[in-house]
This record gives structure tokens, C-alpha cells and sequence, in this order.
């Protein structure tokens, strides 16, 4: 009976003098190192969609439920900076594409430049949302204030001129919802994109020193469909959260 | 591939090599990326959670004695909130995948460890931070909500540690999600060569089933979990009907997560039984690939049920109608299951060892436990039933003459392959006997008091349902004396027990061709799968015995 296993010639012939330096021990070749990172990394994003789909799920319910005091608070939104955010992000989106292929080439040195402009990029996109944020908070559109007040404090609302006149309470609270799932949504991204660009600036730092290679680039790549990922939240973001019955 | 006793290797010491003595002191435990080594951290501490569990659950039965209670009803709101959400969170939900499926997954499907040694190791320091956080949340007062955390008990109206105990279940979340991940990846890339989908022993399907539960459930339960914080924290929300909010959709969302945490929870235990009956019966379990999809089938099922916990709370009729059909049709796959194990017993060579009583054990209760859900997943009984005794009955019959039988069966199966030693057969099967005396005490006359109207979470009742509360509290105290004794032989054999053979069941399986215990790598040669599942024509005599062959 015990014929019936063979040794596994094929693995025990390579040794460990053909082993690529980068090859942990538990894998027999870099392909299936890199299959499993690949494969666990689209596995983790959509543990994203999940998280990121919870939140989603509410806006839908209550953007059903409240549609008009949401497209009357969208209104307060500044639809240019969200815009320009939005600009930002996809060219972020371009400059990590570019920084992927230069680590495939094995150049490191572009390697390096390309991820730091996605992380000058990025602080730009939070820049423009720390701006946004101040203005909700001097104008008492910050859900968890207690000056809290609809219509905004010394803003015109965009569109719905009949709306900003109700001082309604019940109107409201359902306004308070939606900046609460706005701060919420883009909270959470925000946070997203802090975390990315932690690992782009270690990134930029280990490609600076020469870590990767034509054949040892496969953290570039994962985190690549990383911050396309946090790219592609925004793009679902800026439409529900900025233009909400909006017209031209 | 040689027989595993014949590739046996021995350090300088003249010990054979195991991943037990492979490095010693705290450092090597505590900084390990070894999965069997990460799975005996995980032990110790999933069996110390449940056993505060367990204490927990005995102030509840104590509580009980009286029609009047014994504590106050504050204190007993506490008592049975930890209990819940020590046991489910950090007891149920890990302890056969992060224990058993840590250890075996690797092994059985001939890998040297899983894909991701480092995150596997995270994931037990998320568990213990998660823990800690809940910990403190107890030893700050508790948390009165019960473990299902209702707004608006655990948003408006709170008065507990409800956002530590939440920081503490998000943090564990993400333990298991870098579980499932690291099962899933492996799984899928790390098969030994020859070792085909269809060849892979059934409890590594139910876990790569779990798996896939855990990573499209827990997200929504960390989402749920986080905006239940931050409404605690600033005070305004989506939860909160003062503003518009609607606090059902807090019931929806948490059950989206907590209905498939039931299969997170039953599933692997499954997997266990599907070993245990296949081994101790010396036969490949009848309809093996309707057993594998089951497992499948039931995760995404599993999916489309959670508004059976809502029949009572707002939801339309119409959509009562339908979530109760669903559930109605996710009793398929498990009879599917129960069906096979019992038609595998059929003139196979039965063993009647510990794990085999664990195994006929589960099939007896979980059939009692997946019946009784029909009841309560039928809307217009359900509305007498719902939060009453007859609920709790019902899922720890699931949970616990689930669960923890299959745990238990697998911990005895594989103990001989964890520690190298035997433990004593005539205690473990004293020990099961009376964990199943004392299991059906305790929880039987919960179905009667349920029927009869005694709702859940109440600390005090009429003085008719005092004989059967007793009755209930006495079993209680039967099923700890047993769990006790299982955990001091236990312990005992580690020393003392007789020493294991590779494979001492005669069983079937890559990680009976290796020794016990293990090398940190499992294998010397990664094995080259030519047999199909449960193949008991090759299992080796040597191994078995433990003499190698001339
Ligand atoms: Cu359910």
C-alpha cells in the first residue's frame, strides 16, 4: 500500500540554492506565492465592498424614505470641490497604474516618484476635505453639534429655494441623517485613504532602497488594487452623496 | 511517500522531532508563525472564554432557582449579556476553525503551513485585544443590552459599557475575517499535488464553506457595530427615531451578519462529525459530494434567512411569508447532511470511542435542534414562540448539542495528533455520557417553559414554572461536572497519557500519515494524493500500530 505515494521529487530537486531570496519557506515557487497574495487580496476587498456596503444599504433605505430633505442637503454640498476631489483621485488612480508598471520594468527609481505623487495626490484629495468639512461646522450643518440648524447658517442652499424655508423639525432630523451618513461615508474613505498612504510613503521608502525587481514586485500590485479600490468608492460616492436631484 | 513511522526524525537529543519541542521558552510560543502552534494559542484561550462562558451561564441557572430570582434584575440583565457574547464571539465562532481548523487545514490538505503565516498569527492578537476590550467592558459593569445589542436598549436608552464591548466584538471580527481569508487562500493554491477538489476530506470543505460565510458577514457586523458606536459617541444616528432614524434596521443589519454566524459556528463542527462518522465507521461517507455542497449550499442559504428574527418587529407580512419559506428550504441542506452521516453508518465497523459518541451525540441533537427550527421559522407559531424559552431551547440545541459536541468529538479525535498522547478512553466516554445527561436536562424543559409563555431574558417568573427552571439548573450543574471532568483528563494525558501512534484510529487522512505530533513543516515530503477521499486501503498497519515493518 504504501507505493501508492510518491515522494514529490519534483520540489525536493529545486533544493534551496534555486529558491528565489523572496520565496517563503511554506510555498514551493514564486508563482504560487504571488497567486495566493493576488487571490487573498481580491478576497480582502471584497470584504470592503461588504463593510463599504453596509453604510450604503442605510443611505438607500433612508434616501427613500427622506428623498427630499436629501437632495435639499445635498444642495448644501460644494459641488466644485467634489468635482475637483473626484479629478484628483482618478489621476491618482493613473499615477499608482504608471507606478505598477514601473515596478514590473524593475525601475525603481520611477518606481519611487510615481508613489510618492499618488501620495502628494492624495493628501491634496484630503486637503480639499478638510476644507469641506471646516465649512460644515461654520455652518451648522455638523450633525453631531448641538447648533445644528437647517437651513445652514448664513449659506444659500443650491436648487430647492421652497425647502430652505421650512424650519420644520421633522424635516430637520431627516436632514440630520443625511449629514450623519455623509460624515459617515466619507469618513470611513478618508480613513481609507490615510491608511493607503501610510504604506505608499513605506513603499516609496523600500522601492527607494531597491527592494523590488522585475521578479519581486508583488506588493506594488496588491496595493495597486488597493487604492484603485478606495478610487472606485469615491466614484460611487461623489454622485450619491453631491447630486442628489440636482439638475443642470 | 514511507510510512510516517519510518520518516520519524529525532533531534540531538534523541527525541523524535515534533513542532512541540521544535523551540522552547515563551518567545517561541508567543512570536510563532507555526499554524499548529498559532492553533494551541488559540485553544488555551477559546477554552478559557468558555469556560468564563460557562460560569456565566451557571449564574443564570442559579439566578433561576427562585420565582423571585436571586439577583437583581439589573445585575441578571449583565449576567446574561456576557454570557451571550462570551460565548458566541469568542467561544462558538472560533473555536472549531481557529482550533481544529488551524491545526488540520495545512495538514490535510498536505501544505506545509497556511498562506499566510503572519496574518494567521495576527489574527489570535486581534482575538486577545478583542478580548481584552470586552473584558474591561464586563469588569467596568457589564453591559445590560443582551448580546444582540438592540437599539434602542444599546443606543438611547444605555446605561453599560456598550462601546467597549463593541470596540471588543470589532476588533475580534476582524480576527476571523484573517482567518477565513488565510483558509480560503489556501485552500485554493496550496493543495498537495494529486489532491483535487473532489478529494479533499469533508472538513476541509464545511471550513472553506465557513470561510466564505465569515468574509461576506462579518463586514456588516464591524459596519453595524461601528455606526451603533459612533452613535453612542456623538449622540446622533441612523438608529435614533428622535431625528427619523428607525431601529429596526439595526435588527436587520445585525442579523444580516448573526443569522450566517449560526453556520459559522455549525458548519465546521459539520465537518468534524463528517471525519468522526466516516473514521469510526471505517466507510467513505455515503453521498460524499452532496455532503461537500451541503456545506456550500448552506452558507449562501444562510444568507437570504435573517428576517426570521424579525416576524415580530415591523416587517411586512409578505416578507415574513418569504424569509420564512427560505428558512423552511435552508433545513435541505442540513437534512441532507444528517441524512449521509446516518446512511455512512450503515454496516460500516463501528467504533464506539469517545469521538463516535460525540458524533451520534450531535446527530441526535442537532436533528432536535434543526427540527425545532422549523418551528419557530413557521410566522404564525413563531409569534406565540418568539422570546421565549422555546427559542433559547432551540438554538442551544444548535449551539451547544451542536457546536460544542462537535468540538468536543474533534478535540478527542484529534488529540492523539495534537499532543501525542492518548487520552483515557473510559473517562471520555464517562464524561460524554454525562455531558449528554446533563445537556438534555438542562435544555428540554426550556422547550416545555417556552411553550408555556415563559419569554427569555426575565429574571424572575410564576411559581408554576419553578419545578422545570429546577430541573434545568440542576442538568446545568450535571453538563459543568462532565465538562470539568473532560478538562482534567485532559490536562492529566499531557503528561501522562499513553503514547499516540501516527494514526491510532486506523483512520483515513493526510494528517494520519504524518507523525504525532507533527514536525513544524507536517510533511518531510509533500505527499502526492493518488486515492480518493476516506480510502481506507491506505492506511498503513505500522502507522497504526506503531511498529514499523521489517
Ligand atoms: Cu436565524
Amino acid at each position: 500500500m504504501s507505493n501508492k505515494v510518491k515522494s514529490d521529487e519534483h520540489s525536493s530537486a529545486h533544493g534551496h540554492g534555486g529558491r528565489h531570496p523572496r520565496l517563503v519557506h511554506h510555498f514551493d515557487s514564486m508563482e504560487q506565492q504571488n497567486e495566493a497574495g493576488n487571490f487573498g487580496m481580491w478576497w480582502f476587498l471584497l470584504t470592503e465592498i461588504m463593510f463599504f456596503g453596509g453604510m450604503f444599504t442605510a443611505y438607500t433605505v433612508y434616501r427613500h424614505m427622506y428623498f427630499d430633505a436629501f437632495a435639499a442637503a445635498s444642495g448644501a454640498l460644494d459641488i466644485r470641490w467634489g468635482a475637483f476631489n473626484t479629478v484628483v483621485l482618478i489621476t491618482s488612480s493613473l499615477t499608482m497604474a504608471l507606478g505598477v508598471y514601473h515596478a514590473q520594468m524593475g525601475n525603481n527609481k520611477k518606481l519611487t516618484m510615481f508613489l510618492l505623487l499618488t501620495v502628494l495626490l492624495g493628501g491634496v484629495f484630503l486637503g480639499v476635505k478638510y476644507i469641506e468639512y471646516s465649512a460644515k461646522f461654520t455652518e451648522h450643518i455638523f450633525p453631531a453639534a448641538s447648533n445644528f440648524q437647517w437651513p445652514p447658517y448664513e449659506k444659500p442652499v443650491a436648487g430647492h429655494a421652497e425647502t430652505q424655508q421650512l424650519a420644520d423639525p421633522v424635516f430637520t432630523g431627516h436632514v440630520k441623517i443625511y449629514f450623519f451618513l455623509y460624515f459617515v461615508l466619507t469618513g470611513f474613505h478618508a480613513t481609507h485613504m490615510i491608511i493607503g498612504m501610510g504604506i505608499l510613503l513605506v513603499l516609496a521608502w523600500q522601492s527607494w532602497k531597491g527592494k523590488f525587481s522585475k521578479e519581486y514586485h508583488s506588493y506594488i500590485e496588491l496595493f495597486g488594487l488597493y487604492w484603485h479600490f478606495v478610487d472606485i468608492v469615491w466614484i460611487f460616492l461623489f454622485p450619491l452623496l453631491y447630486l442628489v436631484d440636482r439638475h443642470l | 511517500m514511507k510510512s510516517a513511522i519510518s520518516q520519524q526524525r529525532f533531534n540531538r537529543d534523541g527525541e523524535p522531532q515534533t513542532y512541540l519541542n521544535n523551540g522552547h521558552g515563551l518567545r517561541s510560543w508567543f512570536l510563532t508563525k507555526d499554524h499548529k502552534r498559532i492553533a494551541m494559542l488559540y485553544l488555551v484561550s477559546v477554552a478559557f472564554f468558555f469556560a468564563v462562558g460557562g460560569i456565566y451561564a451557571l449564574l443564570i441557572r442559579i439566578n433561576l432557582l427562585a420565582p423571585n430570582g436571586l439577583f437583581e434584575s439589573d445585575t441578571y440583565n449583565r449576567i446574561f449579556t456576557t454570557h451571550g457574547i462570551i460565548m458566541v464571539f469568542f467561544f462558538l465562532v472560533p473555536a472549531v476553525p481557529a482550533v481544529l481548523g488551524n491545526f488540520l487545514l495545512p495538514i490535510m490538505i498536505g501544505a506545509k503551513d497556511l498562506a499566510f503565516p503572519k496574518i494567521n498569527l495576527l489574527s489570535w492578537y486581534l482575538y486577545i485585544f478583542g478580548a481584552a476590550f470586552t473584558v474591561i467592558a464586563v469588569i467596568a459593569g457589564g453591559v445590560d443590552t443582551g448580546w444582540t445589542f438592540y437599539t434602542p436598549y444599546s443606543s438611547t436608552y444605555s446605561n453599560s459599557n456598550v462601546l467597549l464591548a463593541g470596540v471588543g466584538i470589532f476588533i475580534v471580527g476582524f480576527s476571523s475575517i484573517l482567518t477565513g481569508l488565510n483558509f480560503i487562500v489556501t485552500v485554493h493554491t496550496m493543495r498537495a499535488p494529486g489532491l483535487t477538489w473532489f478529494r479533499l476530506p469533508l472538513f476541509v470543505w464545511a471550513n472553506y464553506a465557513t470561510s466564505l460565510v465569515i468574509m461576506l458577514s462579518t463586514p456588516v457586523l464591524a459596519i453595524t457595530v461601528s455606526l451603533l458606536a459612533i452613535e453612542r459617541v456623538a449622540h446622533v444616528g441612523i438608529f435614533d427615531p428622535a431625528i427619523g432614524g428607525d431601529p429596526v434596521l439595526f435588527q436587520h443589519m445585525f442579523w444580516f451578519y448573526s443569522h450566517p454566524a449560526v453556520y459559522i459556528m455549525v458548519l465546521p463542527a459539520m465537518g468534524v462529525i463528517s471525519e468522526l462518522i466516516a473514521n469510526m465507521s471505517k466507510k467513505n461517507v455515503f453521498g460524499y459530494k452532496l455532503v461537500a455542497m451541503s456545506s456550500l449550499a448552506i452558507g449562501v442559504f444562510g444568507f437570504l434567512v435573517w428576517g426570521h428574527h424579525l416576524f415580530v418587529s415591523t416587517q411586512s407580512v409578505y416578507l415574513g411569508i418569504i424569509f420564512s419559506f427560505l428558512s423552511f428550504a435552508v433545513a435541505i441542506p442540513s437534512a441532507i447532511k444528517v441524512f449521509n452521516w446516518t446512511a455512512t453508518l450503515f454496516k460500516g465497523s463501528i467504533s464506539y470511542d469517545a469521538p463516535m459518541l460525540y458524533g451520534l451525540g450531535f446527530i441526535g441533537l442537532f436533528l432536535i435542534g434543526g427540527m425545532t427550527g422549523l418551528f419557530v421559522a413557521a410566522v404564525g407559531l413563531d409569534v406565540h414562540l418568539t422570546d421565549t424559552y422555546f427559542v433559547i431551547a432551540h438554538f442551544h440545541y444548535v449551539m451547544v448539542g451542536g457546536s460544542l459536541m462537535g468540538f468536543l468529538g474533534g478535540m478527542h479525535l484529534w488529540w492523539p495528533k495534537m499532543t501525542g498522547r492518548m487520552y483515557p478512553e473510559a473517562w471520555a466516554r464517562a464524561a460524554m455520557v454525562i455531558q449528554f445527561v446533563g445537556f438534555n436536562l438542562t435544555f428540554f424543559p426550556q422547550f416545555i417553559l417556552g411553550y408555556l409563555g415563559m419569554p427569555r431574558r426575565y429574571a424572575t417568573y410564576p411559581p408554576e414554572f419553578q419545578v422545570l427552571h429546577i430541573f434545568s439548573t440542576a442538568g446545568a450543574t450535571i453538563l459543568a461536572i462532565g465538562m470539568a471532568i473532560t478538562i482534567c483528563y485532559l490536562i492529566w494525558s499531557l503528561k501522562k497519557g499513553q503514547r499516540a501512534t501516527p494514526n491510532p484510529w486506523g483512520a483515513a487522512g493526510l494528517e494520519w500519515m504524518t507523525t504525532s505530533p507533527p514536525p513544524t513543516e507536517n510533511f518531510y515530503e509533500t505527499p502526492v494524493v493518488t486515492w480518493e477521499a476516506y480510502d481506507f486501503t491506505v492506511v498503513r498497519p505500522e502507522d497504526v500500530t506503531g511498529m514499523a515493518a521489517e
